[in-house]
């Protein structure tokens, strides 16, 4: 009976075949293998960090009480969120623009409005910072005014997605919805608020992580816009790697990637994966 | 039924036009307070551009719409008297059964104990109560839509409008749903006005069918008389299964009339048609109006009908196809002109199926009253 021994494996089903196995693993060693790597140099007990010389947590506190590093963590998330915000609202009214209106140009205007992702990151640095130069704008604001450039410039490459998202989900709306609600009684304004919101709050809420995280990471960019003393937080790691590559260093980009997972994770329970998912 | 029919919706010589496309074309048809009337016709004839425009979702190009005595130019569709059940159902999907109820409701501005109340009254009505917590997608699709139903009900509009209620569902379901669908339609006293393209489904439910074909109303009678007296080809080909030939009217008394078919031979009727002599016609024969004898009994038949020559027509063919349905078995007969008749028969014994075969040769005959002569 040995001929049956073995558990038959279907034929789609190749989690089971071993090669399968072994190459989903390697892929997972090679993209998290790096983060693990910075996650466990966080806590060495050691200036050069290229050896692991004990286990402590004195990076922590001493990152924590780098006054510049928590400066340009704040600037960062100031940053993030009111690009996300921005973007959200332009995103999806942009969305939906092209989605339900017929105007002049149309065409014109949906070929422009994903320009910000196609171009290069670096050109759109460069531009930035020319225009930014002539049209004088002020450098000398207090905070969180100071941060104004680098916002907007944010806006620009953040907006493009949530449009992209927005509009992949109102691809599936049934139009019959918006005639039955107006059919009930609703106006326009009550049919967007409580039909058409709805349906693309999946979209939205993509939408939103999507330009949290690219604005939070983005450095050529920033790098460009940014003035003496608005520095964010990518920018300031650049600084210190270019002295010294210290734990403290990867104690700061371990909050970081925690609060960008654990922020991930509450949008992902406020809506649930599945309605995420199919947004794409 | 009131008494007196009273108009609840005049169309009145309403085209529309989508470029050079005519989807509705100078249609005039009053449609009464009370009654359940159907539009029916062929996919892309223009009825449901025509529930469209009474709803609001399209404009007329030429013509106008009434409500209840009221213009509707220029009247948006949040601000009509008519509520729409969509083919889709439209269930709005993030709502509960109970919140997409009341939906209309609120909009409206109605009180919520009021809105409790008769939430929970339609939901009785479409047989969901229990379900007000609900969401549509723990539903199968004949509850999504009498939560639709339920969502135009409560409003208690003048007029329901249903876009092909039926089309989704399974055969069993939708049987059902035509019994309750008239059933509700007389609890509630609503006027229904219903598109479809199925016959059955616009047979078994409506006061009144208007067959719609090419944007034109073809016909606008009740449902036996649109089946028993088309008017023209178009309906009595559309409605139910039919045998036409053409033919030539040679004789048209007051009380009898004859048809000379090529096909069919001479066809007597036992009413004038009121045609001009000569004119070209057609003939509509139903195929359960034909008896076909079993053989040998076509000869005893014809002898006993000999004392009235004008009450019945007869005819002589070959079975060239046959087949069995349960209820009734359907048979291909062609004639001794080539021409091939459909004639129905009902089983009204378990072993009527063996009384024919493939070949027979057989005669049948039909009452003078049961072919229509078409003049359109």
């Amino acid at each position: 009976m040995a001929l049956f021994a073995r558990t038959p494996v279907a034929p789609l089903e190749y989690s089971r075949t071993l090669w399968m196995r072994l190459w989903v693993g390697a892929v997972m060693v090679f993209l998290y293998a790096p983060l693990i790597v910075l996650m466990i140099f966080s806590f060495n007990d050691s200036k050069r960090n290229v050896v692991w010389r004990g286990f402590t947590t004195k990076y922590y506190e001493k990152a924590l009480g780098n006054d510049q590093l928590v400066e340009a963590l704040i600037n960062s998330l100031t940053i993030a969120a009111l690009a996300t915000i921005v973007s959200l609202v332009l995103g999806a009214v942009a969305a939906v623009m092209l989605w339900r209106f017929r105007f002049p140009l149309k065409s014109a205007v949906d070929g422009t409005i994903s320009l910000p992702i196609i171009v290069p990151e670096i050109c759109l640095g460069v531009a930035f910072l020319m225009f930014f130069a002539a049209v004088n704008w002020p450098t000398d604001l207090i905070w969180p005014f100071n941060l104004g450039a680098i916002t907007v410039a944010h806006i620009t490459f953040c907006f493009p997605f949530v449009t992209m998202v927005v509009r992949s989900r109102l691809a599936t709306f049934n139009r019959e919805q918006e005639e039955a609600a107006k059919d009930l009684g609703a106006s326009e304004w009550q049919v967007f608020r409580d039909v058409l919101i709805p349906h693309i709050k999946p979209a939205l809420v993509a939408g939103a992580l999507l330009s949290f995280t690219l604005s939070l990471d983005d450095f050529v960019i920033t790098y460009f816009t940014s003035g003496p003393d608005t520095i964010t937080f990518p920018v300031k790691v650049y600084s210190m790697v270019r002295f010294s590559v210290t734990p403290e260093v990867n104690a700061a980009s371990t909050l970081l990637i925690i609060l960008t997972v654990a922020l991930t994770f509450v949008a992902l329970k406020l809506q649930g994966v599945k309605a995420i998912a199919e947004t794409h | 039924m009131t008494e007196t029919a009273r108009p609840i919706i005049q169309i009145q010589n309403v085209s529309k036009r989508f470029g050079k496309v005519t989807a509705v074309d100078n249609v005039t048809l009053d449609i009464n307070a009370g009654e359940f009337f159907v539009l029916l016709g062929p996919s892309g004839c223009g009825k449901t551009t025509l529930l469209r425009m009474i709803a609001g979702f399209e404009l007329p190009s030429e013509g106008k719409i009434l409500i209840d005595g009221q213009d509707m130019a220029g009247i948006p569709p949040n601000k009509r008297p008519v509520n729409m059940v969509f083919q889709s159902y439209a269930v709005f999907p993030h709502m509960s059964v109970a919140d997409n109820v009341a939906y209309g409701l609120k909009i409206a501005g109605v009180k919520g104990s009021e809105i409790k109340d008769r939430v929970a009254e339609a939901l009785e009505l479409v047989k969901l109560g229990g379900f007000e917590t609900r969401m549509p997608d723990q539903m199968s699709g004949g509850q999504r839509q009498r939560v639709a139903l339920a969502r135009s009900l409560v409003m208690r509009p003048k007029v329901l409008l249903l876009d092909e209620p039926l089309s989704a569902l399974d055969a069993k379901l939708r049987a059902q749903m035509q019994f309750e669908l008239s059933d509700l339609q007389k609890k509630v006293g609503i006027t229904f006005v219903t598109v479809t393209h199925d016959q059955d489904e616009a047979l078994s439910m409506a006061c009144r069918i208007g067959v719609i074909n090419k944007g034109e109303v073809a016909q606008l009678a009740t449902p036996s008389d649109l089946y028993e007296y088309p008017a023209n080809r178009f309906v009595a080909d559309f409605v139910g299964s039919v045998n036409i030939f053409e033919g030539k009217l040679t004789l048209d008394d007051p009380d009898k009339a004859a048809v000379d078919c090529p096909g069919l031979g001479k066809v007597y009727l036992n009413h004038g048609v009121t045609g001009p002599h000569g004119a070209d016609v057609g003939i509509a024969l139903r195929p359960e109006k034909i008896y076909l004898h079993v053989p040998g009994e076509g000869k005893a038949v014809k002898a006993a009908a000999q004392d009235a020559p004008d009450g019945y027509n007869f005819a002589r063919g070959k079975i060239k196809g046959m087949s069995y349905l349960g209820d009734i078995t359907l048979f291909e007969i062609e004639l001794e002109s080539g021409a091939c008749l459909r004639v129905s028969r009902p089983n009204l014994s378990r072993h009527d199926q063996d009384d024919f075969t493939w070949g027979d040769k057989v005669s049948m005959h039909w009452r003078a009253d049961s072919p229509v002569v078409l003049l359109g």
